[in-house]
């Protein structure tokens, strides 16, 4: 008998060393071998601009660097202004509205609302030099800005309020021979390390913006679905990951129906502050009839007298959705069904349904933005003007005049009331992707108090759902299986210490 | 009559029957785990040695299927229902009064007409329906776009919903079962019997006799 106890002792030591032995695989996946040897090769540059002698003249305005620029590369500048970065809109099918030319041009934001009529300001952030204050299209070639992304001397900058003209200041000669490049997203991105972000790190992969989205004739591929709606040109980590990245076959299934963000990008916003909420019912308020501002201790404004109160946040955890590439949004003019929630100014289309959806990590910024309660739009108010009296917020802080103007150069119609409403934009994250270590476990889903995706129910998960009538039923019956056991045991007991008394 | 050591579980049924109750315990244990009920391996490292453990004990029950079909021990278990009233008035009253078992085991008929009844339900029913929709559970796939349309289900829902059924039915049975093998004719008849082989039954002209010198203890 001692034999077979021991012999069942090492049969069950056997099946655990088995189940441990075919468990265990822990060697690194070779397709993230192969990009890493493919990325740790440099490339180097095949033409040195600062020997041309045409780049060595003065140069007497930026136009004139374009225009030196395009004897050489003398068709990038037709890629340029046929790009939606140029045009500020594209032809986009929308589900439900049908074609629609979609862009900056027409669609409403959280931050400062829309470009009507501020085009000046918003221009010194683009492409192109000399728009105008009514947004006139630059037609001109040499008005194509160069210079702001291929500047390789990091001096370029941009003029405030000059409709995209770069400062005065600049060596037009030492930027033009150097040519050769939000919440998850930020300055902090440049030059970082692999706990910000494993690609970008320059202790991790080192890679660059343009290494995943990579540019043909001026069309730089990703999107942004602040602006995009349609499932096209968007960048994918399976690009280079594959769809099958993993070594365990139960993580690859999970890439079915779930976005690798979603488990490789745990937080956002990790180095800087994320604005979170802007409230622009509070614009307007002034010290002594001066704009004024005020920061929190982490230099972030937390006041803009021009722009409102915000919320910052740190180290956010993502909400999560379905979304399946496609998007629709307000745009200028849109009449607001529904007044009484927040409106979503671009809903993410998704569901666990539709075989397109994945499930993604999502920023959700919340606006308090103003609107015509008796039309029932979003006000796209004026809010740049370079002088005072021209009606712009920025300038005279009066929200009855700056969308008074803003709605005229809108060409909306406004009905002299001014109401707030909480808008919201959904935000996929993509970037500060994680390293492998510092990836979600199961348990940050398959648990059934606090998973990340609590929200998203759907559908059955294995450890977060369960069904209640079984559980409290499949419960009963243990706890009255065990409790006819030991009353059933108690009796025998008992009876047997008797019936043994009574023999002695 | 009188009673004699007799050889009642065969090597294999004995060793069928231990790997068994291992992997079961260990199956309900990890299976749990993922159900969320408590955590001890973590989420991943119990969904893979589950895994595992389902594919042994599948290899280990298409083994015992030949088994009892190669030896005709299948019959065993082919329920009667006679003497069940007497068997339950057994365990219900007979048992407090050192009544006698109404039934006779033998290496014929090694279980009484309860037994035969609980594991042909648990040989009909449990069984398969825990390691089904346990494999439908693993080899699952999400709609999906690629991949073959016949595999794919909509939801995972009634699958886990029946095998979390199921599991806790076996549980139950583990439960009732463990006590039961207190009730032989010691508190430790049953479990040496299952153990070693060898049970002191009484007599019968037929059976095979094995001296009680061959035994290994």
């Amino acid at each position: 008998m001692r034999k077979i106890v021991l012999i069942l002792a090492f049969f069950s030591l056997l099946i655990l060393i088995a189940v441990g032995f075919f468990s265990q695989k822990d060697y690194e996946p070779t397709t993230l071998m192969k990009l890493k040897e493919k990325y740790s090769q440099k490339v180097n540059s095949s033409v040195d601009h600062s020997k041309f002698t045409s780049l060595q003249q003065n140069f007497s305005s930026p136009q004139h660097v374009t225009a030196t620029c395009i004897i050489c590369h003398n068709k990038r500048h037709v890629e340029v202004m046929q790009s939606n970065h140029w045009n500020w809109e594209r032809e986009e099918y929308v589900e439900g509205r049908g074609i629609v030319y979609l862009g900056k041009k027409n669609a409403i934001n959280n931050f400062c609302i829309g470009t009507q009529g501020n085009e000046q300001s918003c221009a010194k952030c683009h492409i192109g030099y000399g728009m105008t204050s009514e947004g006139m299209v630059y037609t001109d070639s040499t008005n194509v800005d160069c210079l702001v992304c291929h500047d390789n001397t990091e001096t370029y900058v941009k003029d405030l309020e000059k409709g995209g003209a770069p400062v005065s200041t600049l060596d037009f000669n030492a930027i033009a021979q150097s040519v050769g490049k939000h919440g998850d997203l930020d300055m902090a991105m440049f030059e970082t390390t692999k706990d910000i972000d494993v690609h970008m790190g320059i202790d991790g992969a080192k890679l660059q913006c343009v290494d995943c989205h990579t540019t043909e004739k001026h069309n730089i591929s990703g999107k942004v679905y602040s602006l995009s709606s349609m499932n096209l040109d968007r960048n994918t980590c399976e690009q280079c990951h594959t769809e099958n990245p993993h070594d365990d076959n139960i993580l690859n299934e999970h890439s079915i129906k779930v976005a690798c963000q979603s488990c490789h990008i745990p937080t956002y916003a990790k180095a800087n502050s994320t604005k979170m909420y802007w409230d622009w019912s509070t614009a307007g308020k002034l010290k002594d009839g001066e704009p004024y501002e005020e920061d929190d201790s982490l230099g972030n404004h937390t006041y803009l007298s021009i722009k409102g109160s915000f919320v910052w946040e740190r180290n956010v955890v993502p909400d999560y959705i379905w979304f399946n590439g496609t998007a629709s949004h307000y745009l200028e003019g849109d009449v607001i069904k529904d007044t009484t929630n927040p409106l979503v100014l671009n809903q993410l289309h998704g569901s666990y349904s539709d075989n397109e959806s994945k499930i993604y990590p999502v920023k959700i910024h919340v606006a308090n933005q103003p609107y015509d309660p008796i039309n029932k739009i979003l006000i796209q108010p004026k809010l740049f003007a370079e002088k005072k009296g021209e009606g712009a917020f920025w300038k005279d802080f009066n929200w009855l005049t700056a969308s008074e103007v803003g709605m005229k150069e809108a060409n909306l119609p406004f009905s002299g009331k001014i109401s707030f409403i909480k808008t919201e934009m959904y935000w996929p994250v993509n970037h500060m992707v994680a390293t492998k270590e510092n990836t979600l476990d199961c348990k940050s889903c398959h648990q059934r108090e606090n998973s990340r995706l609590t929200g998203l129910n759907d559908f059955y998960m294995p450890g977060r759902d369960y069904s209640k009538i079984v559980e409290v039923g499949g419960v009963w019956m243990l706890i009255l299986t065990l409790l006819g056991v030991f009353a059933h045991g108690a009796v025998r007991i008992t009876l047997a210490v008797r019936s043994g008394k009574g023999k002695q | 009559m009188q009673k004699k050591q007799v050889y009642v579980y065969k090597a294999f049924e004995r060793f069928w029957h231990w790997m068994q109750a291992i992997l079961i315990f260990f199956l309900a244990f990890s299976g749990f785990e993922i159900h969320g009920s408590y955590t001890f391996f973590g989420f991943q490292d119990a969904v893979k040695y589950h895994n595992i453990a389902a594919y042994m004990l599948i290899v280990l029950i298409v083994f015992a299927i030949f088994w009892h079909f190669s030896t005709g021990e299948w019959r065993q278990y082919v329920p009667s229902f006679n003497n069940i009233a007497a068997q339950l008035n057994y365990y219900i009253f007979g048992i407090f009064k050192n009544s006698p078992h109404p039934t006779k085991k033998t290496v014929l008929t090694k279980l009484n007409p309860l037994q035969k009844l609980t594991y042909f339900g648990l040989k009909i029913l449990v069984i398969p329906v825990i390691v089904t929709s346990g494999l439908l559970y693993m080899l699952y796939r999400y709609p999906q776009r690629h991949g073959i349309e016949a595999l794919n289900i909509e939801s995972l829902e009634l699958i886990a919903i029946i095998h979390t059924i199921a599991a806790f039915l076996l549980l139950s049975f583990i439960i009732a079962h463990l006590y039961l093998i207190t009730t032989g004719e010691k508190v430790t008849t049953n479990l040496k019997a299952m153990l070693t082989g060898y049970e002191e039954l009484e007599e019968h002209h037929n059976e095979e006799k094995k001296s009680s010198s061959e035994k290994s203890e």
